[in-house]
Formats: structure tokens, sequence, C-alpha cells
């Protein structure tokens, strides 16, 4: 018997309010992240991963809701909690990061400022002792000369300074849980790998479990342990990352590794045709009958445009949500 | 697809030579005390025809200013610009339009890079019409040719851009580029705004007009698995400056600069949860570069010779690999010391 | 889907404001300027006398309908004036920046700094009362609202990708200014101009007011509230009706503004096919 997992969601549905009514915008979302695990959602834009990390951390606002389905965290059903007991998780105990620290940030208020909020609002800290405190936390995230960083503004810092002081921000009350929207989208590669690995080592620290949201697989797979791979609004595949990238079950998640050229590949290989995925991304609007992923795959047969797959298990472990799943 | 034989040194179509664009920054209105931000800094360059040359480097590594240059937007502050047998490095308002039917540009945002108020056909038509093809025919002709080249219907042609998806919008932003006939496209990044299952359609597309066109290509990327798999032969700018460039598969199989070392050891390895490499510090300000060389603050390998000036030169081996670094060799030997 | 109800309320008034201007030859009881009897002074409204009478005996109804025609003339060609200076001195001072720029700015600051009615004042001083000094004064000194807006939208527009593309197709300035930049910022600049046209409207009666407006014994708006001034209370529909019908076009003119503002933007009228 292993420990209950940290967080827990259950047929999570998120719907959409628009002028005709009511879409899912993501549905049957069912994922466990155990204490100090790193698990990883992935999918394209619109597939429904951002807004579910939103649902986890209660920030979903019109014209978006939880139509149905539990979120566990650490035993507490997050819906029943009230709008303050909500505000105590969130920053304490539940953090999370974005793509760009630019619009996340406060401009008018010094960063030194925004980490020690956290130790007042959440550990009830003088501001004394928060501001040592938020020296030490820019610190921990390798700002050179803190004591004077402390200082600067956002538009101060260079991008990648910014995502520091977000996960300086993020991690202050060391959560139990750090959600990473597509945390280095925005930076260079190099900068990319400096935060990749702060973020690893500072969770590590902490025993913070991460929940990390990118579209980039390669990436997500060298971070995460598990990974779960969205499309268009349901999670289609699950598994433990060097499987799923070595032999996806799913052929939505297949169609994505064999579509984008790998370092080494044309080494080794040739430069071969890349193997395309056929057609578009569907709009909410307009998501398909049945297999969402049909339109577009070349394993599909009549009941594929008519039922929705369930999720399966998969002899090698994992789960996967397809009729004709190798 | 095969892989393009070596083509004679003799056929190149672009060349670019000490190229130098400083932008002054700061300064008022009496023009005291502004300084210099050498954004590209004696650059040269050259393209072959059928050649796809990868430019690779990070944000603010001046390869958007030389691509600007190139285009004829930017006048250098040095340099010149040989295109075709041209020099185009002049700057007088009537070039313009012999560079537009010669170099054309791909860019990185489909959703920013077409005009939300015209129609596809007009996107296309109007270049036409302004480089002299005025018969009506010949216009349909040439825009509905185009389009079914990209993969679109001309039946499309009537919709306007907001009616297609991001994939389909790049597609017309390339029918755009190359409704001209140009000799050279410059791709800006072409796929790094699309969705991810998208983007595979988009790199067999240019690389597919490349071959049936004979098109040379300039691709601007920061993605080193789709610069790897496009490019014939690569350059890697850090801080205004070339630091390394040659044949793809010496780049990528023995990098020897170590920057761009560190750039392909950056990559996550999805199969390992290896740490990613890391270096020291940030891009220098570029108002104030290191005296030597650029990288030396973030360098594994930087001793004192790469701290003070000069800057290391652009060496080129036999093979036509090149690498500005003074310790290149000497790196070498480690690796190799390393990997036995 | 629904049309915005400010857009049909406020269409719907400023097209009757310029119906009952056309069509004021044929729906008019008298001639606004020649009938008047004495015999008729300062009548009440009344099923003869629609809106009353004033004190020459002219018909009130008639002198309204005739009066659309000077506000709305002078509404819609003053702003015309003011738009397309705005437009172009912003555009350009937009897209081409540097000392341009700089000069249009002082410009723009120096018109945003004197009230725009003082300044149409001085220009009347100068010029002389009468249609034409109405227009050009109004025409030339309300644009730098569109200039502003003109200015940011280029500027804003200049950066994207289709606008680099048209430069490396060749386009010269003038061509991107007026194929690439304008129509892109064309929403904004007539939300503009139909406030502005309020405005002008608003400005007519207030120089009218002061005497400076359309020569009586012609009617307009703003000359019929003026003369009106010493019967407010012993003959209010003098000035009522004329007032009203201002209040009424200046209220359509700004709901529709508020109305197009909403539908002049390419990406909603998608999401409404």
């Amino acid at each position: 018997m292993t420990s209950p997992p940290l967080i827990e969601v259950e047929n999570l549905r998120i719907d959409l309010a628009d002028r005709s009514g009511r879409v899912a915008a993501a549905e049957g979302v069912s994922f466990r992240i155990d204490r100090g695990e790193t698990f990883g959602l992935v999918g394209e834009s619109g597939c429904g991963k951002s807004i579910t990390a939103l649902a986890l951390i209660g920030l979903l606002r019109h014209p978006l809701s939880i139509g149905a389905g539990t979120i566990r965290f650490d035993g507490r059903e997050l819906q029943n909690l009230s709008a303050a007991e909500q505000r105590a998780l969130r920053g304490n105990r539940i953090a999370m990061i974005f793509q760009e620290p630019m619009t996340a940030l406060n401009p008018v208020s010094p960063v030194g400022r925004q980490i020690a909020e956290m130790f007042v609002l959440h550990k009830g800290k003088d501001w004394s002792e928060a501001n040592r405190l938020a020296v030490e936390a820019l610190a921990d995230v390798r700002v050179p000369a803190p004591e004077r960083r402390v200082k600067d503004y956002p538009h101060q810092l260079s991008g990648g300074m910014r995502q520091r002081v977000m996960i300086a921000i993020a991690l202050a009350c060391s959560p139990d849980l750090l959600i990473a929207d597509e945390p280095t989208t925005a930076l260079d590669v190099t900068v990319q790998a400096e935060i990749i690995e702060l973020m690893r080592n500072l969770c590590a620290e902490r025993g913070t479990a991460i929940l990390m949201i990118s579209h980039d697989l390669g990436l997500v797979a060298n971070v995460c342990r598990r990974v779960a791979v969205m499309y268009a609004g349901r999670i289609v595949e699950e598994r433990g990352s060097a499987d799923i990238f070595r032999a996806g079950a799913h052929p939505y998640t297949r169609g994505l590794v064999d579509s984008l050229p790998r370092l080494g590949s044309r080494a080794a290989l040739g430069r071969t045709r890349l193997t395309e995925i056929a057609g578009v991304v569907p709009a909410i609007a307009d998501f398909p009958d049945g297999c969402r992923f049909n339109p577009r795959c070349r394993l599909a047969t009549d009941i594929c445009r008519t039922t929705a797959p369930e999720i399966t298990p998969l002899d090698a472990g994992g789960l996967v949500r397809c009729h004709h799943h190798a | 697809m095969h892989e393009p034989a070596k083509r004679p040194g003799d056929d190149v179509i672009l060349s670019v030579k000490d190229l130098a664009v400083h932008f002054p920054i700061g300064g008022g209105w009496l023009g005291g005390g502004h300084q210099l931000v050498r954004a590209v800094d004696g650059v040269d360059l050259e393209l072959k025809r059928g050649e796809c040359l990868g430019l690779v480097g990070e944000s603010g590594c001046g390869k958007s200013t030389l691509a600007l240059s190139i285009l004829g937007l930017l006048v250098p502050t040095r340099g010149r610009i040989v295109l075709d047998g041209q020099v185009v490095t002049g700057g007088q308002s009537g070039d313009r339009k012999t560079l537009a039917r010669t170099v054309q540009m791909v860019f990185q945002d489909p959703y920013a890079s077409l005009n939300p108020r015209q129609t596809v056909r007009r996107t296309l038509e109007d270049p036409l019409r302004l480089h002299g093809v005025t018969a009506r025919s010949e216009i349909d002709d040439r825009v509905a040719v185009m389009l079914k080249q990209v993969g679109l219907r001309p039946e499309q042609a009537g919709r306007y851009p907001h009616e297609f998806s991001g994939g389909q919008r790049q597609r017309i932003g390339i029918a755009r580029a190359l409704i001209l006939n140009p000799r050279i496209v410059i791709c800006d990044e072409p796929v790094s705004a699309l969705d991810v299952s998208i983007r595979a359609q988009i790199i067999n597309l240019l690389l597919e007009l490349k071959e049936t066109l004979g098109l040379s290509y300039i691709m601007v990327s920061h993605d080193l698995g789709v610069v790897e798999h496009m490019s014939d032969r690569v350059a890697v700018m850090y801080l205004g400056r070339i630091v390394e460039t040659g044949d793809w598969r010496e780049i990528f199989e023995r990098p020897a600069h170590p920057y761009t070392q560190t750039l392909i050891a950056a990559i996550p390895d999805p199969l390992r949860h290896t740490p990613l490499a890391t270096t020291k510090g940030e891009l220098p300000n570029p108002l104030n570069p290191p005296d030597g060389c650029a990288f030396a603050p973030r360098c594994r390998h930087a001793a004192a010779v790469c701290q003070r000036a000069p800057v290391p030169p652009l060496e080129t081996r036999p093979d036509g690999h090149a690498v500005r670094c003074w310790r290149a060799d000497e790196i070498a030997a480690q690796t190799a010391l390393a990997s036995t | 889907m629904k049309l915005g109800s400010s857009l049909i309320i406020g269409g719907g008034l400023f097209a009757l404001a310029i119906s009952v201007g056309l069509l004021a030859p044929w729906l008019a009881h008298t001639d606004p300027v020649m009938d008047a009897n004495l015999m008729n002074a300062e009548e009440a409204p009344s099923w003869v006398w629609w809106f009353g009478t004033d004190g020459q005996g002219r018909d009130i109804y008639s002198r309204v309908l005739y009066g659309a025609r000077v506000s709305l003339t002078v509404g819609i060609v003053s702003q015309l004036i003011n738009s397309v200076i705005g437009v172009a001195l912003g555009l350009t001072a937009g897209y081409w920046g540097g000392w341009w720029d700089d000069v249009v700015n002082g410009l723009t600051n120096l018109m945003l700094a004197i009230p725009s009615l003082i300044f149409a004042l001085a220009i009347m001083a100068v010029l002389g009362p009468g249609l034409t000094s109405l227009l050009i004064a109004l025409g030339l000194t309300n644009w730098s609202f569109t200039c502003r807006i003109a200015r940011a939208s280029a500027l804003s527009l200049k950066r994207q990708g289709y606008v680099q593309a048209a430069k490396v197709l060749g386009y010269g300035d003038l061509r991107i200014m007026i194929t690439q930049l304008l129509p892109n910022m064309l929403g904004p600049i007539i939300v503009i101009g139909t406030l502005g046209m309020g405005s002008a409207i608003l400005s007519e009666a207030a120089l009218s007011f002061l005497g400076l407006g359309v020569r009586p014994p012609f009617p307009s708006w703003g000359s019929m509230l003026s003369e009106a001034r010493d019967q407010i209370t012993t003959a209010p529909w003098l000035s009522v009706f004329p007032g009203l019908a201002i209040f009424l076009t200046v209220l359509g003119l700004n709901l529709l503004g508020d109305g197009l503002r909403d539908i002049l933007d390419p990406q909603s009228r998608s999401r409404r096919a």
C-alpha cells in the first residue's frame, strides 16, 4: 500500500460557456501526482492542459468553470473549500509559475517585496524578517548580488532573471506542488536549461512535486517521471516518460514523436521526409464525435468515428485512450 | 529525399563581407553621451545556390539584424552584401524592387504576418502588380499555381486570413514570399509559432519547394532539431559575430566552439532524465561587451587569453569548418581524450 | 446574432436626422425664412403649429427641419476635414517617427492645450461669420484625438509582420501606409469620427449661439437657440425643439460610435458569421 497521492484528479470536466451554451473544453481528465513526483501534461494549444492547471489551483474564472469531477488535494476536495481556504492554499501549498514572467510579476513593485509578501501573507512573518528571507530566496535561485537585486523592478531584469524571481516567489513557502505552465517557452535554450535545472534541483530539495505543462514533449520527458498527453480536451495517453517517447501507444503520441526532427537523427538515418500528422488541431467548438483524433488518424475505423474510446490500462504499465492502440 | 550533391564553390549567390550594423542607444536632443550597440559586428557569410544555410543563435545575437540587412531593410554601418553578382549595400530606394525579386522572407508568426483586411488573393496579387505584371490572366494563373504549390486550393483565394488555421496561414505566408520568384528565401523561425503537430507539414513543404524551385534558404532558428534537419551548412552567432560555421554534420557531430557545444548539450534528452548543460551567467550586456572572446565570461574552458583583447579570429580549417576560439584545438584534444 | 442595440438606436437617430434634412422641402409646412407673419407670432405648439412659432411668426417645425441641413453639414464636413488632417499627420508621424513625429506631437499638444472652441472663435473672428468659415474653423480645430489614435495605431501596426512583409516585397512608404496601415486603423478612426461629428454639431450650436454661425434669417439649430435666448421663459418651445434636435442627433452619433466600435473588427465579424 502506497501513501495517498498528493493530488488526485478524477473525471474532471471543464465547461466553457459561450453564446450557444456550454461546451466541454476538457473532460474525463483523471490523473494523480504523488508527493515529490514530477508529472508532465503535454499537448498543443487548446488541448485543455492550461485550464486543467488553473482548475487545480482554483483559478478558473468565467467563462470557464468546473462542470464535473473532483480534485482532491492532500485528501481534501478542493471544490468543497471556501474561497478563503482556497486562497490559503494558493501560493502556500500549491504554487504556480507562468510562461511570461513579465506579465505575471507586478511591474510597479520591487521584486524583493513581491517575494517578501509571500512570507507575510502565508507565514505570518513581519516585514523586516520577510525582507531578509526574500534575499535568501533570491540567493537560492542563484540571482547574483541578491541584496541589491531585491530592490530591482521586474523591467530591470532579463527574461531569465525574471523567471528566477517567479520561481523564488513560487517556492518561497516550500509548497507541496509547483505548477509550471510553459515555464521556459519564452526563453532561449541555454537559459531554458538553467531554469529547468534550477527548478528541478530546488523542488527536489524541498520535496515539492512538479506538474509541468508544455507543448514540448522532449523537454517534459526529460524533466518528468510520468507524462500525460492531452489532445482536444482529453488525456489520450499516460505513461512513464521514456516509454511514451520510445514507444507511444496512442497514434497521436507516436505522430508527435515521429513528426519532429530529433537532434542526431539525420546523421544516423540521413534526411528522411518527416512523418506528417494530417489536418489541423480542432477548435473547442468543433471537437469531432467519437475519438477526437479520428479525422487525423491513419488507423481510424468506423468505431473511432462514433464511439469515444475508454481509458485502458496497458500491459507495460500506463493508460491509453484508443480503440486500436499499439 | 536525397542528400544534395556537393556543388562547386564558385556558385555563390549571396556573399556578405565584413558586415557591421551598429545602433546608437540613448543620447538626447543634443546628441551627447549615446552608446553604441554592435548588433552585427564583422560578419562574413556565403550562401551557395540551392543551399540551406542554418543561422543559429539566441535572442540578441544579431541574427535578425543580419537578416534585415540582407533584405535591404537596414542600412549597414560598414561592409558589403553582394547578391547574385550585384552589390546591394548602396541603399538607394530604386534597388528595393530589384532586391525584392531576389530575396524574400517567411515570417515567424503566421498570425501577425498577414494583413487581416486583405484576402489571400490581394495579398498575392498586389506584389505582382507592383512588379509590373498587369495581364489579368497571368496574375490569376500565377496566384492559382502558387496556391497549389503551397498546398492550398485556388478557390480559397477569396478568403481572409482569419478563416485559416495557423498552418494554412503559414502556407499563405510562404506563397507570398515566393510569388515574385525570388532566388533566396530567408526563413525566420518558420515553424516555432505553429502547433507541434503542424510543424512537420511546413518543414516538408519548405524542403520540397527548395528542390522544385531551386531556392536557396537562410534558415534562422533556435530549434537545433529543425536546423539540423534542414540545413546544408550552419553558422552559429553569438553577440553579433559568427563563432562557428561549417557543414551541418561537422557542426552537429564535432562542434568545436564551446558555445555551440553548450547549445547542443542544452537540448533536453527525452529518453534520459539527465541534467541539462548549463553555463554560468547570462548573455553579456551588448552595450558593454567583454574585451576578448564574447563568450569567455560564460565559458567552461575560458583561460586568461580569452578574457583580454583582441577578439579571437574566425579561423577556417581546410575542410571549411571555421571556429572563433583561441583554445579550439586544446578543447578538441580534451574531448577526444575523454571519449576514448 | 443580435446587432448591438446602441448601433440600431444610434444609426436610426442619425439616419432620421439626415433624412429630415434631405426631405425638408417636402416635410416642411412653410418656408423657414420667407413665411414670416406677425399675425402668428409666438403661437404655442398646437395641431396647426406643431412646434409653435417664433416672434416673427415663422413655423418652428419647418425651421427645425431646415436647420438639420446646416447642423449636419457642419458636423459631417468639418469632421471629415478633421479626420483627414488627423489621419494624415498621425499616420505619417507614427510610421516615420523622428523629427516629423516630434513636430506632429508638438502640434497635437498645442491643439489639446487650447480649448478648441476658443481656437475656432479666433479663426471665426478672422474669417467672419458664415457657413464656410464655420466649416474651416471647426475642421481645423478638432483633429488632435484622431491624430493621437492614428499615431498610436501606426506605431503598433508598423511592427506587424505584414508591414515588414510589404517592405520586403518592395512596397513604397506611401503604399504601405495606405494599403497596410490605414485599413487596419479605420475602426477606431471612424468611431472617433462619429463622436467628433456630435461635438462639431454642439460647437456649431455654441458658435451660432454667440452669433458667429450661419447668418440669420437662415435657420440652424444653434442660431435658433441663440434667437430663443430672451424668450426662454415666455416661449420655451422656441428653445426646446431645436435643443431636442441637437440632443437626439448628438446622442445618436455617440450611440452609433459605440456600436461601430464593436463591429469594426474583422475577428468579431467572423465570429458572427
